[in-house]
């Protein structure tokens, strides 16, 4: 894979990506398979069977057990060899995510510390700063914690209260402030605190347990995620060393948008291996139990459950490993210089802001659709503590509204693709305006599809290309510097792109698989881009209607609506069958089969 | 102490086994390879005894290329080097061959131990170390589940259970020990540990470098034939016994067990 093509953020939404442009994981080397082995292989020795446990919030429990993961290397992967860590790539990273996502709250702790709790000082810590800390936060001594929060300001994170005042010997912050709902409050060791200084400059600090003037408040009742700690910390004439200013004074908004993005991939990648963990619970609960004298797991509308679940994961899975390649290949680029200063990493990996949304919104809207089928095909039984569905009901709501609530982070993808626009690095405009031309001369009557297993979806998933460009197009020009307020269409537009981005990135993998291993082994990958697809379309094309419907009028609109129906033009197929063979699939392994 | 560790790859027990047409082997499409677990009992012991002896932990395997992923698993618990024994004309083999091919490729190195697995949790037929043992003429001792090596390194004493009691074997070395359950807990691949067996040395070896002839290998060379694979019978729907009275079902499960299960 010499000549990989870099991409700019966004970009995959107005060029073409070949299949070896992407990174799948059937690109893993023998070393991500073993420690994709090692990862699983603890999750079921060492977390499953304290599962229940966990439930109860023992500080001593979940120490050991970060302990443990931390001697295996798990909480290592994103730190630098000299403090401690691994430095592996974020394929590996990813990794680790998704095995850890079927292990309930302590996924949580684990995504928490590893993420929020430690990647701020990788990334923005100075030498001391990392020597100090980064490796007691890889070998799991200390457990890490991230306070951002607040009650009166929540999605509007930056507008915080907490302050922060220089004391008259100029050695110490005075901090004063409460944080809310902090993750692992109630056995951190260390936590990154935002303020203000002077109530002006918003800053991070690193804050450790035992400076004076630093405590924890009064554990949250929760719906989920009950072995995770959620506490406020409260901030009292906390004093805390000039020295543990992260990064610059005035900066923390860049630290905190940066581990964000960081936060949300692996947000999603994490909900991947819950999903993995719904369908094979599932399908072995459906193949066991009978009714009507036959196991439920014969009933097509049990079929159709774990099919949809299945097929909604593989394009999950392929989007979180595509984005990880893409960091890669990005982080690649950088020279000796730049690859050692954590900033400059960032900043590479914001290059992709726009995909780390999408990843979040449809990671966790995905494993929120596979937790509402697990439970649903367990009929009572689904319902009631004794199975595990219910807790993974539960634990998966929460997803959703961490890391940036889906809705702000759906208006973040059409915005930061619009803001990259302004800048000039994205040829959003010139985009939609070479649509605007084409659909003249388009006419979908007279395309020509190539024989290849998947040409249909190829040609429609270019299309939904144009359609998104063309919609995004029109209601730019109406609404203008005022499309902010607009986020009806916004948001639909951001479903427009977030699917195409679902779709291709499991279209891209299928046609990998098939020029690898021939077509009759990727029968069932196939099969699954084609049922997806098949219900995506009508729903992309809806979702542009009303969009134009909103926007324009008149001979504009009977314009604009021919033009969504021109390109949206797909004659549906048999999905049913489709997604039979699927099921039968899954039945047969009682596992994800992809 | 230098210790070598015997690996097969083995169809991971929780894939479901379904035998292929002819009758005679399984169908391996969606067959996930893993390290024989009795293997890696003989990997962990191997670690621990190096730890304590210094030395070296070499691991052999035999089979297609796909085994050096299991033998990269073992060189990332720990084990320094590792050898595969790959040739086309070893498809088909049975356990005395491969016996052989494993034992002139042992013959070859330094060694005080050897741990083979008791037996492959796949065929489950438990020759290859015994025939392994005899082949380079040395002591075995088979089913151990506690190895202590004496502290001048000279002799090794095992247990190995029996009927409910312990057997205690001493024995001069080199020998060769196949592992039981209970005899530890292997320890994980460590994210470290996988990173450093990327750089750890793994060769390849065909027959002919080990001075074999490929017609005593394959299905050609096989002493003992496989007749016929047949999948275990489904179990049968269990019963309920009916009846108004204790009594009355103590006499019906009676006559059960006489009529049709006749244990009785
Ligand atoms: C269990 C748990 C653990 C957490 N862990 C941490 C942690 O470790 N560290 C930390 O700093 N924080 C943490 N949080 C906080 C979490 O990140 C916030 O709850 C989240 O950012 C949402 O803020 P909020 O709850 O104040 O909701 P609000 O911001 O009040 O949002 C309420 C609703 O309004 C919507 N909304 C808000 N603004 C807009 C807008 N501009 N446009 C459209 N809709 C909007 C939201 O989408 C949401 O639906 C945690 C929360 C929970 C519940
Ligand atoms: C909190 C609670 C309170 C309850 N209260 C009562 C009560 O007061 N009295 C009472 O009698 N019962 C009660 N129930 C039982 C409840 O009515 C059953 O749970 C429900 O009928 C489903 O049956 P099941 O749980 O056995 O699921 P199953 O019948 O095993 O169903 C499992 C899955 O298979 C699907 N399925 C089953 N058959 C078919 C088919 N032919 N075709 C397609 N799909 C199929 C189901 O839709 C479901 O998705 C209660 C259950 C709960 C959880």
């Amino acid at each position: 894979m010499a000549d990989k093509k870099i991409f700019a953020g966004g970009e995959f939404l107005i060029t073409d990506v070949a299949p070896d442009d992407v990174f799948t994981p059937e690109d893993f080397t023998d070393e991500h398979k073993m420690i994709y082995e090692t990862g699983s292989d603890f999750v079921e020795k060492e977390i499953a069977p304290v599962i229940d446990k966990l439930e109860e919030k023992d500080p001593d429990l979940v120490l050991e057990l970060l302990g443990k993961a931390g001697e295996l290397g798990l909480l290592g992967t994103d730190i630098q060899e000299e403090n401690g860590g691994l430095g592996l790539d974020k394929v590996s990273t990813t990794i680790v995510a998704e095995v850890m996502g079927p292990a309930g709250s302590f996924s949580v702790v684990y995504s928490a510390h590893t993420g929020i709790g430690t990647l701020p000082i990788v990334y923005f810590g100075n030498e001391e700063q990392k020597a100090k800390y980064l490796p007691k936060l890889a070998s799991g001594e200390w457990c890490g914690a991230y306070c951002l929060t607040e009650s009166g300001s929540g999605s509007d994170a930056l507008n915080a209260r907490t302050k922060a005042v220089l004391s008259e010997d100029g050695k110490y912050y005075i901090l004063n402030g409460e944080k809310m709902f902090i993750t692992n409050a109630g056995w951190a060791s260390s936590f990154i605190v935002y303020a203000k200084v002077d109530g002006e400059d918003f800053t991070g600090f690193i804050v450790e347990k035992d400076f004076p003037g630093v405590s924890t408040g009064k554990e949250e009742t929760k719906m989920g995620v009950h072995g995770s700690s959620t506490r406020p910390v409260v901030l009292e004439d906390a004093k805390i060393p000039v020295e543990n200013v992260l990064f610059e004074i005035g900066k923390g908004h860049k630290i905190a948008f940066n581990i964000l993005n960081i936060g949300r991939w692996k947000l999603g990648a994490s909900c991947v291996g819950g999903c993995k963990g719904c369908v094979a619970e599932a399908v072995k609960y459906a193949n066991g139990r009978t009714q009507f004298k036959v196991p439920i797991s014969s009933f097509g509308m049990i079929k159709t459950k774990l099919t949809d679940m299945a097929v909604r994961t593989y394009m999950s899975e392929s989007m979180m490993y595509r984005l990880a390649g893409m960091f890669d290949d990005k982080l690649a680029l950088l020279d000796a210089e730049a690859k050692k200063s954590g900033a400059e990493n960032a900043k590479a990996i914001e290059e992709y802001a726009a995909e780390c949304s999408i990843s979040k919104v449809y990671g966790s809207e995905t494993l929120d659709f596979c937790v509402d089928e697990y439970v649903q095909i367990l009929g009572g039984y689904g319902f009631c503590a004794e199975y595990p569905a219910e807790r993974y009901y539960r634990d998966s709501r929460i997803n959703r509204i961490w890391e940036g609530t889906n809705e702000i982070n759906r208006m973040l993808v059409p915005g930061t693709m619009m803001k990259r626009a302004m800048q000039g690095r994205l040829n959003l405009l010139q985009a939609a305006q070479a649509v605007a031309g084409d659909l003249m001369t388009y006419s979908p009557l007279s395309v020509e599809l190539p024989d290849t297993p998947l040409a249909l979806q190829e040609h429609i998933i270019k299309m939904s290309k144009k359609l998104a460009l063309m919609v995004a197009g029109v209601t730019a020009q109406k609404f203008g510097a005022n499309l902010a307020r607009e986020q009806e269409v916004l948001a639909k537009i951001a479903d427009i792109v977030i699917e195409i981005f679902a779709m291709e990135s499991g279209l891209l993998r299928t046609l990998k698989i098939i020029s690898k291993d021939g077509e009759e082994k990727a029968k069932y990958q196939i099969a699954a881009v084609k049922v997806y697809v098949d219900e995506m379309i009508p729903r992309i094309e809806s979702w542009a209607k009303q969009i134009v419907s909103y926007v324009e009028e008149g001979d504009m609109l009977r314009t604009q609506l021919a033009g969504v129906k021109k390109l949206a033009r797909y004659q549906p197929i048999d999905a049913v069958t489709l997604k039979r063979e699927i099921a039968d699939r899954i039945i047969d392994l009682e596992s994800y089969p992809f | 102490m230098n210790i070598i560790v015997c690996l097969k790859q083995v169809p991971d027990t929780e894939t479901q086994i379904k035998v292929a047409s002819d009758s005679k082997s399984i169908v391996t499409d969606d067959v996930k390879w893993v390290m024989n677990p009795y293997d890696e009992f003989g990997v962990e012991e191997a670690l621990r005894l190096k730890e304590k002896f210094g030395g070296e932990v070499t691991v052999v395997g035999l089979g297609p290329k796909r085994v050096t992923e299991s033998i990269r698993t073992a060189l990332a618990m720990g084990a320094d080097k590792g050898i595969l024994i790959s040739d086309d004309a070893l498809e088909g083999s049975d356990s005395l061959a491969v016996a052989k091919a494993l034992a002139a490729a042992i013959k070859e190195l330094e060694y005080d131990l050897i741990f083979t697995g008791q037996r492959g949790v796949d065929d489950d037929l438990g020759i290859v170390g015994a025939a392994c043992a005899e082949l380079l003429g040395i002591p075995q001792m088979s089913i151990i589940v506690k190895v202590e090596v004496a502290e001048d390194g000279k002799t090794v004493k095992v247990t190995r259970p029996v009927e409910g009691e312990n057997l205690v074997i001493e024995s001069s070395l080199p020998a060769l020990i196949t592992t039981q359950k209970g005899l530890n807990e292997p320890r994980y691949a460590s994210l470290p540990g996988i990173m450093k067996a990327k750089k750890k040395p793994l060769e390849e070896k065909t027959l002919s470098d080990l001075g074999l002839d490929a017609a005593g290998f394959g299905e050609g060379g096989r002493k003992m034939k496989i007749v016929e694979l047949t999948p275990p019978p489904a179990r049968a729907a269990g019963k309920i016994v009916e009846g108004e009275t204790p009594q009355e079902k103590a006499a019906e499960l009676a006559k059960l067990l006489h009529d049709e299960a006749k244990v009785i």
